[in-house]
């Protein structure tokens, strides 16, 4: 708390990102020690976690006030103005303080609460078990063993303890293997398929430089362009200076799209992943993948690999498996990528973020094959970032075993499986797709930009009702109706069966009062209501007379032709 | 003329179709005088049924004795013919050609085809404009229905029955025809319920260099504003463009002679931009090999998005003029028959909800394209292959449905049609059975007896087996003016034009079906739910009945 010099500021503006006639929000600004709270005049509250600010900046003092904007590493973009300099130096230097940690230990999951006991937030680091992974991929086998070489980080620090090394592999191999890898990652096994001809293989491994062909007989060599990680870095910041320019025209968004090689970079990744499918798949091969150091690219191409092979990385609780043993345990330097701490700026890159992107052209071309929808990855997209839970802290397994994860922070698996309701997929077909290997198509017009990850919380340019939504609760509504079939059946069975016996007793029962009409009136009532359920789902978003995204039309004419006149909140003004 | 004549080879047998996403088929090609039909001769295996109306362009090539043929499509699809022999192979080349460009109209196949279908609503008369003008009953004081181009005497490219303000008699309106290109007088496009404002369209103004004025033109559209209320004019043209239309006799009004108007100019391209924008397009659609840098920069460069993002823009302007302005507004471009009608229907697809139901939106094709005197024959003649280049050809109907897609595709729940209706449309515009889009305006479509002579398409659509196949499952009556997002981050390419004959959609549309089920499913259990309340109800009535003493 020491960095907050003003946690309460009145009369704060927030911009309309988008709106070109700066339309704004007035309200009161709040710091607390995790968030950054904005509450407008309609109580409407925006919450800006600490960690989630990926910069924050200081614009020249206007007539108005004094312009801050906040850029997020989950895409929101604020831009506030605060009445008075002062304060909003004082907020700045507090949001510097606050969004940049210099340890581990004063991350946001080592104070998050969520009101579990011991035994709770054990069981939820236990849910995804990795051991259990490798039984389900039918290791080991009369091919494959399980290695304690690295039982004690000796031979490799960014490696899990456990891993599954050929059974020819004795431990001398590995150590000379090892030496002859960078940072020591030897090529261990990453997904094993069982497949009923031949038993194939990917492996993982690091390199440095590549193999040398003459000494790796009958091995073919394949090298896929990804680029490295400085490039998608730049890439991902020229992609966002395009899309927050107010006034886009189609053009210079087009334009900028193809120059971010934000969408190449994707299909390579996308491409690699399906060169390494079908090895396995069609030519039964196994394959060795490695880029440099064996924790960004490789982990892309790997994991989207087995996505494309095996149907069960596909349900929900799949993906997480897959992230646990693809991406935690083999040392995706998630710190370092998210920019966890206050460290080396070149070492964050959006390799994660390109990772969820290709499964979401995946659900794009393949609607029925996913369990989870498009919020499960966003919601997993906000929690790489957000250092709320312990999973994607620390940059490998050994650290993480070192900051006690287990014992100090909780797992996000459990509390996105509690809410698994909001993350089903409506669509997910068990029969159609979901037992096949996939094989997307990468002729460039499949790429689009993901609008709902990088203008999420943009929510003018989101479609104003959505299909998605819609079917997801009419799922959920005939869930509820199969229910109730049952039950009313169930009663009227109880009533005839009542029916029966009643006749033979009839004059027992004649004591007994009839039921009161106000009950029935509250049964047909029931059936009323029960038909416009879903009216509140089609409720289209801003089309209240407050609404005043159209104004950005005229915003255009005004500009080019200052001589006429300029439609303002439903105002005409005349500027001639 | 004898279509035989131009049939040099009626028949070749062992031909090789090729389609994307199909495998190859093997049949006998036949050609009628309307189609290029091939058959294979075996059950399950489709047939293939072209019309030769929906061929652009053709490309031939010969490897040996086989020759081959490239058939390029107007819907934009690709089909490629091997032909054994090569004089076959030239006959059928040119005998295609032949058929695909016939100079005279009432050759057509919609003068030679009969329908297989019971006729239960002539579709001639579904929206004849005595039923249109009822529905704006509420406007019957301030508007009226005018004849006064019944023989098309005053304005060729309007029907015969136009809706005028009451206030100015036909006299006056054959007069302001005069100051206005083509004769196209303002008239009555829409009147919104809400508050009695109104989109009148019509051509440009004949001021020429000298700024001729029209007292007349002046008295009838200031008719249409209320006492001290302003209008807004949006002219479709870029100021300059407008300025230059002086030189050839057009021009824009004057504030001068029409203080009561502010006018507004935008920019939607019209013409040879277009049809190049198109071309681009397609081209660019169809190459599966090029990398992402190059179909970005491809797709940029076609401006397709560029123009669908103009006009939704200007058709937004439009509609914001009237129901947040509550101003009443005239559009007009040069001649007013296609950037014009493009603002004034997209307008009324955001402003009046019962355009966006499916017998609302066909009569809105009618009234304000069809009737309205779009071009059809001139401007659909051609599409996105054809090398001979006219300068009437443009896809500006396409880009209405694109328009009017993007309104869809952000408001999935508002709109009682589907993305195929669309389709649809656009199929028949180019090429069709029906006589519905042949002819530039009604004065032709009089002529060419088109009612006695074809069919005409809403007879086959608004038949309950074909109606089922372009309804919205998920259509809920919305009664709000729906605003779109018009930034480029909200808008797509249409796949399901523009890529449709270039990946498979199967498992999209497996998907869509799934989403049907669904649906149904929940309205099977909403209605077993409310059968079994009843019948527990009744049991409960019966019991009290029997326990009553």
């Amino acid at each position: 708390m020491e960095h907050i010099r003003t946690t309460k500021v009145e009369q704060v503006k927030l911009l309309d990102r988008f709106s070109t006639s700066n339309k704004s929000l007035t309200g009161t600004l709040y710091l607390t020690a995790t968030h950054l709270l904005f509450i407008d005049a309609h109580q409407k509250e925006t919450w800006i976690l600490h960690h989630h600010i990926a910069s924050v900046e200081k614009l020249a003092l206007t007539t108005s006030g004094c312009p801050l904007v906040i850029q997020c590493k989950n895409f929101r973009t604020v831009h506030f103005i605060v009445p008075r300099e002062r304060d909003c130096h004082d907020i700045y230097n507090s949001l510097l303080q606050l969004s940049k940690q210099a340890k581990y230990e004063d991350l946001y999951a080592f104070s998050y609460n969520p009101k579990q006991n011991d035994a709770e937030r054990l069981r939820g680091w236990e849910l995804i078990d990795l051991a259990e992974e490798y039984k389900r991929m039918g290791v080991p086998n009369s091919n494959w063993q399980l290695s304690d070489a690295n039982r004690d980080y000796k031979i490799c620090e960014t490696y899990p303890r456990e891993l599954y090394v050929p059974r020819i592999a004795s431990k001398p191999i590995i150590v000379g293997s090892s030496k002859f890898r960078s940072k020591g990652r030897f090529p261990v096994l990453s997904y094993y398929h069982q497949s009923k001809e031949l038993n194939a293989m990917a492996n993982r491994a690091a390199g440095k430089g590549y193999e040398n062909e003459d000494n790796y007989s009958n091995i073919r060599f394949q090298f896929v362009g990804i680029e490295n990680i400085h490039v998608m870095r730049s890439s991902l910041q020229k992609l966002l200076e395009v899309n927050g320019t107010k006034g886009l025209s189609v053009n210079d968004f087009y334009s900028g799209l193809e120059s971010s090689g934000w969408l190449r970079h994707i299909k390579a990744v996308m491409d690699a992943a399906i060169f390494l499918a079908k090895a396995i798949a069609v030519e039964s091969a196994s394959v060795l993948v490695h880029c440099s150091d064996g924790w960004d690219r490789t982990s892309q191409v790997c994991s989207l690999g087995s996505l494309l092979l095996d149907p069960y990385y596909r349900t929900i609780r799949g993906f997480m498996v897959l992230i646990e043993k693809d991406w935690i345990s083999f040392g995706h330097k998630f710190s370092e990528r998210c920019g966890h701490l206050d460290g080396d700026p070149k070492e964050v890159s959006p390799v994660f973020t390109q990772f969820l992107e290709c499964v979401w052209h995946l659900t794009e071309q393949f609607p029925q094959a996913f369990e989870f929808n498009e919020a499960f990855l966003l919601q997993i997209h906000e929690h790489i970032h957000s250092c709320q839970f312990g999973n994607f802290i620390g940059n490998c397994q050994k650290e993480r075993e070192e900051l006690k994860l287990k014992e100090k922070t909780y797992s996000l698996w459990p509390f996105l499986l509690g809410d698994q309701k909001k993350y089903l997929n409506p669509l997910y077909s068990s029969q159609s797709q979901k037992s096949a290997v996939l094989e997307p198509n990468t002729v460039s017009f499949n790429f689009k930009f993901w609008r709902n990850m990088y203008h999420q919380f943009d929510r003018t340019l989101h479609p104003r009702q959505s299909v998605f939504n819609i079917i997801m609760n009419l799922n959920e509504q005939n869930k509820q109706l199969e229910k109730d079939i049952k039950d009313l059946e169930s009663q009227i069975k109880q009533r005839k069966n009542k029916q029966t016996d009643g006749i033979l007793s009839k004059e027992l029962l004649n004591s007994v009062r009839p039921e009161s009409p106000a009950l029935k009136a509250t049964l047909s009532l029931k059936e009323q209501a029960l038909l416009p359920v879903n009216d509140v789902l089609r409720t289209i978003e801003g089309s209240s007379p407050a609404d005043n995204r159209y104004s950005e039309y005229a915003d255009e004419f005004s500009k080019a032709e200052p001589a006429v006149v300029s439609l303002e909140y439903g105002v005409a003004r005349m500027t001639c | 003329m004898e279509f035989a004549e131009l049939i040099k080879t009626p028949r070749v047998d062992n031909v090789v179709l090729h389609r994307p996403f199909y495998p190859a088929v093997e049949g006998t090609l036949c050609l009628t005088g309307h189609h290029l039909i091939l058959s294979s001769r075996q059950d399950n295996t489709e047939e293939l049924w072209l019309l030769h109306s929906n061929i652009d362009a053709i490309d031939k090539r010969f490897v040996g004795p086989l020759g081959t043929i490239i058939i390029k499509c107007k819907d934009f699809r690709i089909i490629q013919l091997d032909i054994p022999g090569m004089e076959e192979c030239l006959n059928i080349a040119s005998s295609i050609e032949a058929l695909s460009t016939l100079d005279s109209i009432t050759l057509m196949y919609p003068f030679f085809y009969r329908p297989m279908f019971e006729v239960i609503e002539d579709g001639w008369h579904s929206f004849l404009p005595e039923q249109e003008f009822e529905l704006y009953s509420s406007a019957i004081s301030e508007w009226r229905l005018s004849y006064v181009n019944k023989e098309f005497a005053v304005c060729p490219s309007y029907p015969p029955a136009v809706i005028v303000p009451k206030a100015i008699d036909d006299d006056v309106l054959r007069k302001v025809a005069t100051f206005r290109h083509g004769g196209r007088f303002p008239v009555l496009s829409y009147y919104h319920k809400k508050n009695g404002m109104v989109i009148m369209r019509s051509g440009q103004p004949l001021t020429g260099t000298n700024g001729r004025r029209s007292k007349e033109d002046e008295r009838l559209i200031n008719a249409t504003l209320r006492a001290g209320k302003r209008g807004y004019i949006i002219d479709t043209r870029p100021l300059n463009v407008a300025q230059q239309a002086r030189a050839k006799g057009g021009g824009f009004e004057q504030e001068a002679h029409y203080p009561q108007w502010r006018r507004i100019h935008k920019s939607i391209e019209r013409y040879h931009v277009l049809q190049e924008s198109l071309i681009k397009l397609v081209e660019s659609c169809n190459d599966q090999t090029q990398n992402m840098d190059r179909w970005l920069s491809k797709l940029e460069a076609s401006n397709w998005l560029t123009h669908i993002k103009e006009i939704l823009t200007t058709a937004c302007l439009a509609a914001q003029c009237l129901d947040r302005e509550g101003a009443s507004i005239l559009i007009h471009g040069t001649e007013g028959t296609d950037s014009t009608l493009q603002v004034t229907s997209l307008a009324q697809i955001i402003l009046e909800p019962r355009s966006r139901t499916i017998r609302g939106f066909e009569a809105l094709i009618e009234r304000e394209w069809l009737q309205a005197g779009h071009p059809f024959q001139q401007r659909c003649a051609q599409a996105a292959y054809c090398n001979s280049k006219q300068k009437w050809e443009s896809p500006v109907f396409l880009l209405f449905l694109d328009c009017v897609w993007q309104i869809l595709r952000q408001f999935p729940c508002s709109f009682e049609f589907n993305e195929n209706l669309l389709i649809m449309l656009f199929e028949h515009a180019y090429a069709s059975p029906f006589g519905t889009f042949l002819g530039n305006n009604e004065s032709e479509r009089c002529k060419l007896k088109l009612q006695q002579k074809t069919m005409s398409l809403w007879s086959w659509v608004n038949r309950p087996s074909e109606l089922s196949k372009f309804t919205n499952p998920l259509f809920e009556a919305n009664n709000l003016v729906i605003w779109p997002s018009v930034a480029p981050q909200s808008l797509q390419l249409w796949e399901g034009i523009f890529l449709r004959w270039n990946r498979s959609s199967k498992y999209l549309d497996e998907a869509y079906e799934e989403m049907v089920n669904i649906i149904e499913y929940n309205k099977e259990l909403q209605t077993k739910v409310n059968l079994l309340r009843r019948q527990l109800a009744e049991l409960e009535t019966e019991d009290g009945v029997q326990e009553s003493p």
